[in-house]
């Protein structure tokens, strides 16, 4: 009765520190080497150990990019798992959970939040089922769940002794075996598996092979334990392999940055940013096309004000620089972005923005900054803000970014999120190719001899507003810099005429970058171009609306995506044509005030008709977003949705 | 290239310190001190922060950079490690190095990058028109304050030991030929190096006056004074515990002295830990060749040179 599924969303939750992490690693590079592309979402709290994490990964036939609020296979291994997860799994699906954790009060819970308790009490209730697992794990069985219950305890125990596995190892075992159990519930091919721990474990040759024999160990396991036909899910091999890196979308930024030239990079450990200058050091020397070598420098400072004003000195001398931080560390950088901004110097600053204000939700996401990243710091200046939309822009936004920041010489913002911050995905090796290297207007200035005395004016005011800049130490090329206005040698003036003249250049750079970017690097156009019905977004929300266009084409409604690449400048001579026939316009976004949506009133006189948004910190799913569109599309929805979900 | 002197770094714009600041004395010491060193002007970048102190640079013809109040010390550490053939000099006043970028000042100290800083100390906040400044002796009341100070006072050179810089000394602000030396000998250690120039505020610092210094009060017995020629401050390169405990333990008892004179000089020249370009170029081999300021980013085509091939073999899952 099992037929081949291409859509698998899989789901594994339990303390953080217990290898849940480790865990979706194993089973989505399995899934990967079966010829499948992965999308891994993970969710975790502010801690080192002990509450409640998941990583949710999503198998399909083809490129997704988002999460599904109902799974196929839930995966438990501790009861809160159980409790948070267990209304979530799809009819049809299977919830695995430790045989121990199937009757326990939920208000035995000590981590789960009241309103969640008393949210999953009613919820029973309505049902006449008691607040208890059992309670749950009825619910499930009624709803068509397939539920199976398993002893990690036995399991541990077939480990040291069948294996010669010590406690330990066999406790960190049931990573693997937690995996196999649910591969084997899908039918899914073991050397697939077993290839997945290999890919996962590296060489360490010792923990593969023992991986490898837990993986027997459980499908064994399964076998003796369940009717596996019974289980309607079937998980098979695709014939063609292409090859396909599994990544995560801090490692495509700090590929990305690699690619583009990074030479300087500067940091402050900060939630959910530091994966990425982690990486960095990790691979901090790599090969050049000349068969020479390249390198990073990864500079961990006291603060993000060292950290942004580091990044600017290097880049002073020439060095690509940049930074990467959040929310809170953002705010401390804002002054040296100004100082960066008067001063004309590049510089990359990559955002991964989380939930905010304050410390905020600091492993949460949101799109909560972009008015910050346009708007941050003091006086008028020009910036750049570029946002990602998923992994593969976001290691080419990553390396485009230094090539903005030269040919304009100024800040570049480049907006993530955490939830593109900790995507993993299954992606075809990115296009190095075309990146093209700008270096901007770069000085030259001549020797003459006089000891390289001359000063040079490095300000000098110019129709585009850009002036040859010389590197620190270069001969000849001396100037002043100064956070202070200034002549055009660099000299401190407060000379109203010169103050006019310096601003306005500086600001003219602004102008030549919203003429020279290319239309399709500002924003994309999804779907059927000439849909009246419009989704407008950025960052993150791509992919689940480019899921739900497919969606409502099947319904037979016909919807277009705009989704905005380059914020600022903002791209409003572009966008107004497209906003004309926009009926109804729609906005998508991670926040609670409809940032982008302001921007875009503001740029262009046009507000959206509806504004959809979620502030839980998690990100929009598949179902959420159809769902508020079928309230739009119905009529039912106000000019402002909100997407609430108690159990994500 | 013709030989550089001392008004290669001068330049001819207009000076707006008040008649009789301490900032002259240092300004003209750097002059001559970089002239003398043989740098050319190209090869020197000069970080200043904010404040009076914080101009210095405007009137050195180097490469200068003006910085935010507090930051002198992370731009100047950014250029650095991008650039190490620049010969970096920061310069700061007291509330800059040690109130708002006291954090930034600890830790470079950790570093041991080569650069030099110098930190004028007049004990007050002159631009902002004579506040008390961190290193203002508790209980003293400068004109511009309504009431003596409530708070204590930041000791730079222990500070500066405590954070493991290198070379520390002190200097005074008029004694030219002195501070010249100290600025070329803080230049020439590899490693960092920090020197607190004693000043006279004239307009702010009403206690602590160029006469004060000069011991007008007492029959001209200067207030400022070299340390003993007995005072050795190096601490050898295979110095062993016990040595380097001895010197330290030195260090303390004439940097904490109390009373008169106050005592200038080399007061620590630490040769035992390695500066960090050295550090830095051992674990990333390219970085001597091919420091930041220096890679090469593309082809000839303007194409990324980067090969992420070993990168993407490492992620590769089929």
């Amino acid at each position: 009765m099992s037929t081949d599924r291409t859509d698998i969303a899989w789901r594994i939750g339990g303390p953080q520190g217990k290898g849940v992490d480790t865990a979706a690693g194993i089973f989505g590079r399995a899934c990967a080497a079966g010829g499948f592309h992965v999308f891994g979402r993970r969710e975790y709290y502010s801690n080192i150990m002990g509450r409640h994490s998941y990583f949710d990964v999503r198998v399909t036939g083809r490129p997704v990019g988002v999460h599904r609020d109902r799974v196929d296979l839930l995966v438990t291994f501790d009861t809160e798992t159980l409790v948070r997860h267990a209304v979530s799994v799809a009819p049809g699906g299977v919830l695995l959970h430790d045989a121990s954790a199937a009757d326990v009060a939920i208000d035995a819970m000590g981590f789960l939040d009241d309103p969640l308790q008393e949210e999953l009490a009613a919820y029973l209730a309505e049902r006449d089922l008691p607040p208890t697992t059992a309670g749950l794990l009825e619910d499930a069985r009624r709803r068509g769940v397939t539920v199976l219950p398993v002893s990690y305890g036995d399991l541990t125990e077939a480990l040291t002794h069948e294996l010669g596995a010590s406690r330990a190892s066999a406790d960190r075992m049931l990573n693997t075996v937690a995996v196999a159990l649910s591969a084997a519930l899908i039918k899914y091919d073991p050397d697939r598996v077993k290839r997945g721990v290999a890919l996962t474990f590296g060489d360490r040759s010792k923990l593969v092979e023992m991986n490898r024999q837990a993986v027997d160990l459980a499908y064994a396991h399964a076998r003796r334990s369940w009717d596996l036909d019974a289980v309607p899910l079937r998980l098979g091999v695709r014939p063609e392999r292409p090859r396909r890196l599994f990544v995560t979308g801090t490692q495509a930024v700090a590929m990305g940055k690699i690619a583009g030239g990074l030479a300087f990079q500067t940091y402050y450990p900060i939630s959910p940013a530091t994966d990425e200058s982690v990486y960095l050091e990790a691979h901090a020397t790599f090969p050049t096309t000349d068969g020479g070598q390249g390198s990073v420098l990864v500079w961990q400072t006291e603060d993000e004000l060292a950290a942004v004003t580091a990044a600017t000195g290097a880049a002073l001398t020439g060095a690509r620089s940049a930074t990467a931080t959040s929310g809170p560390g953002f705010s401390l950088m804002t002054e040296g972005i100004g100082w960066a901004g008067i001063n004309e110097v590049p510089l990359v600053v990559t955002v991964y923005q989380r939930g905010g204000p304050a410390t905020g939700l600091p492993t949460r996401t949101e799109q909560g900054d972009l008015q910050f990243a346009v708007h941050g710091g003091h006086g008028d200046f020009p910036r750049i803000v570029l946002a990602s939309g998923d992994v593969t822009e976001a290691f080419q936004d990553a390396a485009q970014a230094f090539s903005y920041a030269e040919r304009y010489q100024t800040v570049v913002i480049h907006l993530m999120d955490k939830a593109l911050a900790s995507t993993t995905l299954t992606t075809e090796p990115f296009d190095t190719s075309r990146l093209a290297i700008d270096r901007g207007l770069v000085a030259n200035p001549a020797s003459d001899g006089s000891n390289g005395t001359v000063s040079f004016p490095r300000f000098r005011p110019s129709e585009t507003g850009l002036s040859p800049r010389p590197y620190l130490g270069q001969p000849g090329g001396m100037h002043w810099l100064t956070g202070a206005e200034h002549t055009e040698l660099g000299r401190v003036t407060e000379d109203p005429i010169t103050r006019e003249q310096q601003v306005e250049k500086r600001l003219r750079k602004l102008q030549l970058a919203a003429r020279e970017i290319p239309a399709e690097e500002k924003l994309r156009l999804y779907g059927d171009a000439s849909a009246p019905l419009t989704l407008v977004s950025w960052g993150s929300n791509k992919a689940a609306i480019l899921e739900v266009l497919e969606r409502l084409a099947e319904e037979g409604v016909t919807a277009r995506h705009i989704q905005l690449r380059l914020l600022w400048p903002f791209p409003s001579a572009e966008l107004e044509p497209l906003l004309a026939t926009a009926r109804p316009l729609v906005a998508v976004e991670t926040n609670a005030t409809g940032q982008m949506a302001r921007l875009l009133r503001e740029q262009t006189g046009r507000a959206p008709d509806h504004l959809v948004l979620k502030y839980s910190g998690r990100p929009i799913s598949v179902e959420q977003l159809l769902d508020a569109l079928h309230q739009i599309l119905s009529g039912a929805a106000g000019p402002r949705l909100v997407i609430r979900n108690p159990y994500e | 290239m013709a030989t550089v002197t001392v008004k290669d770094f001068q330049v001819g714009f207009p000076n707006d310190w008040c008649p009789g600041c301490g900032d002259f004395g240092i300004l003209n010491s750097l002059h001559q001190a970089l002239a003398g060193l043989g740098l050319k002007p190209h090869e020197v970048a000069v970080f200043g922060g904010i404040g009076c102190s914080g101009k210095t640079q405007y009137y050195v013809n180097a490469y200068d950079v003006h910085t935010l109040h507090g930051r002198v010390l992370p731009y100047a550490t950014g250029a650095k490690l991008a650039n190490p053939e620049l010969t970096v000099v920061a310069v700061g006043g007291d509330g800059d190095g040690m109130a708002i970028g006291a954090g930034h000042f600890v830790n470079a100290g950790r570093s041991n990058l080569d650069l030099t800083y110098i930190l004028h100390n007049n004990e007050v906040y002159g631009l902002t028109k004579g506040q008390a400044s961190p290193t203002l002796p508790m209980g003293s009341q400068t004109k511009s304050l309504p009431e003596p100070t409530i708070q204590g006072s930041v000791n730079p050179l222990m500070l500066a030991l405590a954070s493991g810089y290198t070379w520390i000394g002190r200097g005074y602000a008029f004694d030219v030929r002195g501070l010249v030396e100290l600025i070329q000998r803080a230049i020439r250690h590899k490693g960092l190096s920090f020197l607190e120039v004693l000043q006279p505020c004239p307009t702010y610092n009403n206690l602590h006056t160029k006469a004060w210094f000069a011991g007008k009060d007492q029959g001209g017995v200067p207030r400022v004074a070299p340390l003993d020629p007995s005072y050795d401050p190096v601490i050898e390169p295979d110095a062993g515990e016990g040595a380097v405990r001895a010197r330290l333990g030195a260090f303390v008892v004439e940097a904490t002295r109390g009373g008169e004179p106050i005592r200038t000089g080399v007061f620590l020249e630490n040769l035992s830990v390695p500066d960090l370009g050295e550090r830095l170029a051992q674990r990333l081999p390219a970085y001597r060749h091919a420091p930041p300021a220096h890679r090469v980013v593309a082809d000839a085509k303007g194409r990324s040179n980067a090969d992420l091939t070993p990168l993407f073999a490492e992620v590769a899952v089929s």
